[in-house]
């Protein structure tokens, strides 16, 4: 980007076209945030935002994963099952008394290396990323139920600790560990992507492959290393799920990878590929917390409207996007 | 012409052959595991057995892979199905619920027809923010995927709406001769879009939309039209799934009629050799693409294995599908890169792949 030479004029002119849909997103959580205060007096509580971050932390990790593969212009439907799955092993692994160190570099592995197969399935064999991530969560869920048909709860010492250990300020303010490793997420895969050869790849091949190809771009190496890191995101996301629920349920996170994508989305990035960031599906997720806590605090209304705001949001974003003229292909 | 029929036929042939294989291996393993799996008798004038089974289930799975096939093969997918059958479901039964003669048939027929009402509705919803809008079909119809399970329980108010109609159940139980109902609402629906598709031009104008949506509208085709079309058909289809689904349980819950039916339709038309990538669409490749699945998960509940566990079978056979036919996918998308294969006429330019 040359814009810092330019003239001012032009520098607001040109910058905002890739910034509009994430200012867009930010605008749209305060004026969210400002409706919840003017509405409910405990809204203002520096509690609830936290208590949205360590109610959504899991799903910030796994949107940060989906950001990579959406960047690319892929899509990665497995997500939610391989949370469960790294959520159930663990419990069951804990269950038969394995030590938690061991229990969480195995966690750890599986997402990854179903994201490495799926990813080199879909860059040899040229199957279409939808149709293999989808064999990648019906896999994942069967796996599932596999371990055990109900839900395993855990005991351990490390996890419980993980679960109940508060950080906070004296005024009875914290946030979980688990906020803290997803923030450590967010800042390496925001860096990852805007300052390392990998990010400016990924970039690349969601902007064009063809041209990515011709530039002699590792397109294959990119493309199977965006499953595997959404693969890691999902593990590390489901370890973080099983932080916050103490167990490993089969059903757990059944439909989250359309929460995941709908917070990418509504965070600006572009399902084609090639244009997006960290920081808006972190605005994303934040929008999906701040709604379903302002219809929490209503009481009125039912979990259902949930659904209909985000599918509402999701439009209005859409179309925004639309009309302030981001290409679609 | 006659050579182009030629080709074509031997084309389906051979896509077909695969699809095939696999759904006669499947019987022919559950014949083994259970002797008496292709047994059908007669009773109470009524047949009964596990392959007229297979039928009556995967009448809506057909239904809603249909609609699919056309708009997959305009390039599009439509993940709202699921929603749309839900919200066709939940009308039907709400209205009914509230006649004081539930099994008259006007009453049926009102409800029937409010909530297909209803379902073209949504359908223009999805085809006019794809086709007029312009926006990409996978997000347009991710929309009313997520706020359709919303807007059904709704309608329902969270709550399961049981009815007991006789005419509504004929639905997804009824019988003619000697057949379930449903079977033959599939069969009309499929011949019906076969003729429309094949016996017109409209199948191939479908064809050249997905093949280059821009370069068939040079061509003079008014593509947006097309693209419209396809989307009101697939919640068309839809709707019609969703009154067989709730009739066959006589009850309609928001959250679970139509659950993942979209992910299976569309397994269901990969199967079936149609690319996501749009273009060539193959009806009869769906129709046995569903009937895969539905053999799938009967035998999984034959064999006595959880239906969750359901999934990893799914998974190997899905990956197995797409592993046979991955590389004549290949070699076809090297060819038309290079020349343009008749009958439809599609750019030298390589196509889009849809992000899906």
């Amino acid at each position: 980007m040359t814009t810092g030479t330019l003239t001012a004029g032009r520098a607001r002119f040109r910058l905002p076209r890739r910034q509009i849909p994430v200012l867009a997103t930010l605008a749209l959580l305060l004026v969210m945030y400002g409706i919840g205060v003017s509405q409910y007096q405990a809204f203002s509580n520096v509690q609830v935002i936290f208590n949205i971050f360590i109610d959504n932390g899991f799903l910030l990790v796994v949107a940060v994963g989906m950001t990579f593969v959406i960047l690319t212009g892929g899509i990665d439907l497995s997500v939610g099952s391989v949370v469960a799955m790294t959520a159930m092993v663990s419990a069951s692994l804990l269950q038969k008394g394995l030590p938690a160190a061991l229990v969480l570099v195995i966690a750890l592995l599986i997402g990854p290396t179903l994201g490495l197969l799926m990813g080199c399935a879909i860059h040899f064999f040229e199957i279409q990323p939808f149709i293999v991530t989808l064999a990648g969560m019906f896999f994942a869920r069967g796996m599932c139920t596999f371990i055990s048909g109900s839900s395993i709860p855990i005991s351990d010492g490390f996890w419980t600790r993980m679960s109940q250990e508060r950080i906070g300020d004296p005024r009875g303010n914290f946030v979980s560990i688990s906020v803290l490793i997803a923030f450590a997420v967010v800042a390496v895969a925001a860096y990852t992507l805007a300052y390392t050869r990998l990010g400016r790849n990924v970039y690349a091949i969601g902007g064009n492959p063809q041209s990515a190809l011709l530039m002699g771009l590792p397109v294959g190496r990119t493309r199977i290393a965006v499953y595997t890191i959404s693969g890691l995101c999902s593990a590390i996301g489901g370890i973080l799920l099983s932080f916050y629920t103490l167990s490993g349920a089969p059903l757990i996170a059944v439909g989250m990878e359309l929460d995941v994508i709908a917070a990418v989305v509504i965070g600006g990035t572009v399902l084609t590929g090639g244009s997006g960031y960290v920081f808006g599906t972190v605005l994303g997720v934040l929008v999906l917390g701040v709604i379903q806590t302002l219809i929490t605090f209503d009481g009125s209304l039912n979990s259902w409207w949930t659904r209909i705001v985000i599918g509402g949001l999701l439009f209005a974003f859409i179309l925004f996007q639309r009309l302030v003229g981001i290409r679609y292909k | 012409m006659n050579d182009t029929m030629g080709r074509y036929r031997a084309m389906t042939g051979h896509r077909l052959f695969w699809p095939a294989a696999v759904l006669v291996v499947m019987l022919a393993a559950n014949t083994i595991y259970r002797p008496g799996f292709l047994s059908i008798e007669l009773k109470d004038g009524h047949l009964y057995g596990s392959p007229i089974d297979i039928l009556r289930l995967s009448a809506p799975l057909i239904l809603v892979a249909l609609g699919m096939t056309l708009v997959i093969s305009t390039g599009g997918i439509d993940l709202s199905v699921g929603s749309v059958c839900a919200i066709s479901g939940a009308i039907a039964c709400m209205y009914i619920s509230r006649q004081p003669d539930q099994d008259s048939l006007p009453v049926v027929l009102t409800a029937l027809a409010m909530a297909m009402g209803v379902s073209l509705v949504l359908g223009t919803w999805n085809g006019v923010l794809v086709a007029v809008i312009g926006i990409q079909p996978i997000i347009a119809t991710l929309i009313l995927m997520v706020a359709g399970r919303g807007l059904a329980q709704l309608i329902t108010q969270g709550q399961i709406i049981t009815i007991n109609s006789d005419p509504f159940r004929a639905i997804g139980l009824g019988h003619l001769l000697t057949l379930p109902l449903a079977i033959f609402i599939a069969l009309a629906a499929a011949l019906l879009v076969a003729a429309f598709t094949r016996r017109t031009a409209l199948g191939m104008i479908i064809e050249s939309v997905g093949g280059n949506a821009e370069a068939s509208r040079l061509a003079g085709i008014r593509s947006g039209r097309v693209i419209f079309l396809a989307y009101v058909l697939s919640a068309t289809c839809a709707a019609v799934a969703g009154f067989m689904m709730t009739a066959n349980v006589s009850s309609a819950d928001g959250n679970a009629v139509g659950l993942w039916v979209e992910l299976d339709a569309i397994l269901a038309v990969v199967i079936g050799g149609t690319s996501l990538a749009g273009g060539r669409f193959f009806l009869s490749g769906t129709i046995l693409g569903a009937l895969i699945i539905q053999t799938l998960t009967t035998t999984v509940y034959a064999m006595n294995i959880s239906p969750q566990t359901s999934l990893l079978f799914k998974a190997v056979v899905v990956i197995a599908v797409c592993l046979i036919q991955a590389p004549a996918f290949r070699a076809r998308f090297t060819r038309r890169r290079s020349s343009a294969p008749p009958p439809s006429p599609i750019a030298d330019k390589p196509k889009e792949q849809v992000p899906a």
